[in-house]
């Protein structure tokens, strides 16, 4: 057996598509974990849309335009990783995780530049009454669960960046794909949160 | 050759960002109707491709789409189970 073959699979394929099946069930335990959070502010909008929409005009529209950008780029680069991958292109390929990576760096840093202002303006929660206060708490809460997420993905790429210094990648296919659907997925969230926390009220 | 690796990642790409730019233009506009769901409309689309074309879930076997569909099930519940308690409250 060899070393890139664990028990209790017979072959690598059926290792990969384990993988892959194994990466997107956590992945749709995932989405309902957000989703919850997503009803949290649906409800919230439902019910108290004008106070909600004049508390999110408060979020910096430059930030959020910046960071899904940003986001939507290194999901951009992760797929070009695979693609090169597959068309044994090795080094271009890891070239492309780092360039993932670096964004994902680059987002977490406009992030926490962001939160800095945040708290100099006293955007909390408790600073606010009712509504307002419900908003910010969900802003803080999904942003910030969002972010460990982006996070433990910097955490895949660098696992996966260490498996191509050792001219390893190719060999580690399958650990590609499931990062890259890793990260495809937190994309997603931000994809959605970008409007809800900062689309919502403005030109109005 | 490296083009070709390239081409759809740069493409879906650029359509993610002018996705992007068309939705909070749209945000910004002073009295544009309905604009909570046109935003939720450009999300769904930016998400549709990165599902599509970046998680390629068309090439998948049928055992991981299983996954995303019960997730979506699951999500469908819980918004209509939950939006149902919650407009029907006196």
């Amino acid at each position: 057996m060899s070393a890139l073959l664990h028990e209790p699979w017979p072959s690598r394929h059926r290792q990969a598509k384990a993988y892959r099946f194994g990466m997107w069930a956590f992945l749709g335990s995932e989405a309902l974990f957000f989703g919850a959070l997503f009803f949290i502010y649906a409800a919230l909008r439902t019910t108290h849309g004008a106070a909600l929409e004049a508390a999110a005009r408060q979020t910096n529209l430059t930030f959020g335009v910046l960071n899904t950008f940003i986001l939507l780029a290194s999901s951009g680069a992760v797929a070009a990783s695979e693609r090169l991958s597959e068309s044994q292109r090795g080094k271009a390929s890891a070239a492309m995780v780092a360039a993932a990576l670096l964004l994902g760096v680059a987002f977490l840093g406009v992030k926490l530049t962001e939160y800095h202002e945040d708290l100099a303006r006293h955007l909390v929660p408790a600073a606010f009454d009712g509504v307002a206060a419900s908003f910010w708490s969900f802003y803080w809460l999904a942003t910030s669960v969002h972010a460990l997420h982006v996070v433990i993905g910097l955490g895949l790429f660098l696992r996966l960046l260490v498996f191509a210094h050792r001219a390893q990648l190719a060999a580690h296919k399958a650990s590609l794909r499931a990062t890259a659907l890793y990260w495809h997925f937190v994309d997603i969230v931000w994809i959605f949160l970008y409007p809800l926390l900062y689309l919502a009220g403005r030109g109005s | 050759m490296i083009w070709r690796a390239l081409r759809e990642p740069l493409i879906v790409f650029a359509s993610l960002a002018v996705l992007l730019a068309c939705t909070t233009l749209y945000a910004c506009l002073p009295s544009a109707p309905f604009k909570p769901f046109v935003a939720l409309g450009f999300a769904g689309a930016k998400a549709a491709l990165v599902i599509v074309f970046f998680m390629r879930l068309r090439q998948s076997d049928g055992l991981s789409r299983a996954a995303p569909a019960a997730a979506l099930a699951w999500l469908a519940l819980l918004f209509l189970l939950s939006f149902a308690d919650l407009l029907t409250r006196s």
